[in-house]
């Protein structure tokens, strides 16, 4: 990618928090302050156009909250996306998305060609009926299913037929830009193999630009070109996908990856931990990962690190940031 | 009916050390329905040692989880056990009745499921659970028992277990509540234990975790596991042996690390080449395309054949028999030839 070239989507500074119920006693007569899951707080990032963006990190980490913002399914409490596609007819951003659970996202009463023909019609996108019919055929055709599959139902299919009707479906708006939640996540890892081959084969022919969000890291790393790791709402560490894999720098990502099960070496060393995730409702001081941390100090627990550049990664730690100068690459886990 | 004397709950004798504590044979499930029976199951046969842990990997709807239900006597309604024989530590028990499997359920066989949440009583404690569970089986008092619950949460590594005993599943994250479900299955120290999708609920960080806890389990114990999964990556880590299933039959058998490294069935081959690695990069990932067929339309001859590169005139019309392949044994009429 050129420096110059606008990237597909820029989000600047975007936070999301979410106030929790209160009592009305704790509000008015107790006068406690509101309790606030800030469920992402203060994320940057830019994806260039035709690539692929992924977003990884354990359950409660803000990562479908991020996928649902971009998307428009949530209002982000501050910080703007800013796509460089602009807004198609009718001021609709040129997003579309593909859920996780492909059980759940397809309406079981409606027809799979009735389905994927609905962004069309409802987006105006056809002069005519006969339009749409070939477009929504056309579209079958392209995720690998057949003409003949328009006039059943969802509940004929197999979920990685589901996820492929799914796609079709986000792919009737014509978007530039898809957001995939956990894609591959419910499906098997043979299917799981037919819908990402299927995913690059589409980024390559239509030029399409994704954000990929996922816990399975190995899956991340055959899809991406860029990897961000988020913690309790924040990214701990961004940078290429094989800078991210291969030279990890934040304690946190070196122990994401030692978690993954490698098949080749079974039994290789862990960096172990005891502690769980820490609630996001009162996230520990300083940096939020600190009790984690096999390297934690007391600077630590006190201040929260602030994002440095360090060889084309942007970290957020301590620890890293100050040993940048006398710590060279050290290989991966 | 056999009728086999209940056994006595002292620790196995010297004869079943040797034996296997399971021995599946020839086991069919079906499924009669008003449109023919359907066969889930279609002839398996497995043996787990004392301390073994024996991975069932397969796709869904292979029919791992209902190999396990059937071993543990949980088979929905509709399924019968067609023919083939059950043994755990060398007694029948897949013509047990029902009085006899209820008590040699937690007992001899412990099972852990794959949802934390819901094989956890929401409105009891957790050491209610687990005392009740032990006071079923084991002959202690309510004393023995809290103290014993203690050391199983202990063993689970649950930090300050007689605080925990006190609190309620909801008050315990996802990797704390399956470690509690791990101390439940142990709590009367069975033979064998059922783990059906242990670790799929989780995250990956707590995932490695309850695998190290089932593989010390197993080793200090001496328990036999059967661990049901579909992540292959989970297998390789905890499993000695390995048990590839491809619809109803099981189509590779052999030590985890021969299949890894060499997997002689085309299957195999498939399912190991579709999972992206971690340390390098490939462009495309190898792909079985097609999916596994239905109950109501399997095919003739090998299962496989419609979904493999390889098959011949053979492959569809007669199944092959299980055939040994280096350190493994596979099931394929095209073993030699690759």
């Amino acid at each position: 990618m050129s420096a110059s070239e606008q990237p597909a989507l820029a989000a600047d500074n975007i936070s999301c928090w979410f106030h929790l119920p209160q009592s009305w006693v704790d509000r008015a007569v107790l006068r406690q302050p509101a309790r606030v899951v800030k469920a992402v707080d203060g994320i940057s990032f830019r994806i260039p156009r035709g690539t692929t963006f992924s977003i990884v990190g354990e359950s409660g980490c803000g990562k479908s909250t991020v996928a649902r913002m971009v998307v428009g399914l949530q209002a982000p409490t501050r910080g703007t996306f800013d796509f460089a596609s602009g807004r198609g007819r009718n001021g609709r951003l040129r997003t579309q998305m593909i859920f996780q659970d492909p059980f759940a996202s397809l309406n079981p009463r409606w027809r799979v060609g009735d389905i994927i023909a609905e962004p069309i019609r409802e987006l105006g996108l056809s002069d005519s009926r006969k339009d749409t019919e070939r477009r929504m055929h056309r579209l079958l055709e392209t995720v690998g299913l057949g003409s003949r599959d328009a006039g059943r139902y969802p509940h004929e299919f197999s979920g990685g037929q589901r996820q492929r009707i799914s796609i079709a479906r986000a792919l009737a708006a014509e978007p530039e830009f898809l957001v995939c939640d956990e894609p591959t996540s419910a499906l098997d890892v043979s299917v799981q193999a037919q819908i990402l081959n299927l995913l690059a084969d589409l980024q390559n022919d239509l030029g399409l630009t994704y954000l990929f969000i996922s816990h399975n890291l190995s899956a991340v790393r055959h899809v991406s070109d860029r990897v961000a790791v988020m913690y309790l709402g924040r990214i701990v560490e961004e940078a290429s996908t094989d800078d991210v894999f291969d030279c990890p720098k934040h304690p946190y990502t070196k122990f994401l990856l030692g978690s993954v099960p490698d098949l080749l070496q079974p039994n290789r060393e862990r960096v172990p931990v005891a502690v769980d995730l820490p609630s996001p409702i009162s996230p520990p001081p300083g940096c939020t990962y600190h009790p984690r941390c096999p390297l934690a100090s007391h600077q630590c627990r006190t201040l929260a690190p602030d994002p440095a550049l360090i060889e084309a990664a942007t970290v957020r730690c301590h620890h890293v940031a100050q040993a940048r100068f006398h710590d060279g690459c050290r290989a991966a886990v | 009916m056999t009728a086999a004397p209940a056994r006595s709950m002292q620790a196995p004798t010297p004869a079943s050390f040797a034996a296997p504590v399971l021995d599946i044979r020839n086991l069919v499930v079906e499924f009669p329905t008003r449109r023919g029976v359907l066969t889930a199951i279609r002839g398996i046969d497995l043996t787990i040692g004392r301390g073994e842990i024996l991975g069932v990997v397969g796709e869904s709807g292979a029919g791992k989880s209902l190999t396990g239900a059937a071993v543990i006597g949980l088979l929905e309604s509709s399924g019968r056990i067609a023919a083939g024989e059950i043994h755990v530590s060398g007694r029948r028990i897949d013509r047990l009745p029902l009085r006899d499997m209820q008590r040699l359920r937690g007992r001899t066989i412990g099972a852990i499921f794959q949802d934390p949440l819901t094989s956890l009583n929401p409105l009891l404690t957790v050491g209610s659970q687990l005392t009740e569970t032990i006071r079923v089986h084991l002959p202690l008092s309510q004393a023995e028992a809290t103290e014993r619950a203690i050391g199983l949460l202990k063993e689970v590594g649950i930090p300050s277990p007689e605080l925990r005993l006190g609190q309620y599943p909801h008050q315990f994250s996802g990797g704390m509540r399956q470690r509690v479900v791990i101390a439940l299955a142990l709590c009367a120290e069975p033979e064998l234990i059922i783990a059906d999708e242990p670790t799929t609920a989780l995250d990956v960080s707590i995932q490695a975790q309850i695998t190290a806890v089932l593989k010390r389990v197993c080793r200090d114990r001496g328990t036999a596991m059967m661990l049901i999964t579909h992540d292959m990556g989970v297998i390789a880590e905890t499993a000695d042996r390995v048990a590839v299933m491809y619809a109803g039959r099981i189509v590779e058998l052999g030590p985890v690390a021969a299949i890894i490294r060499d997997p002689r069935h085309p299957y195999t081959k498939g399912l190991i080449g579709s999972i992206p690695s971690l340390t390098d990069r490939c462009e495309r990932l190898t792909q079985i395309d097609g999916a596994m067929p239905r109950l109501n339309a399997m095919p003739s001859g090998c299962a496989f054949h419609p979904r493999c590169h390889l098959a011949g005139e053979q492959c569809r019309n007669e199944q092959p028999p299980l055939m040994t392949a280096g350190a493994s044994q596979a099931v394929c009429w095209r073993l030699e030839r690759e």
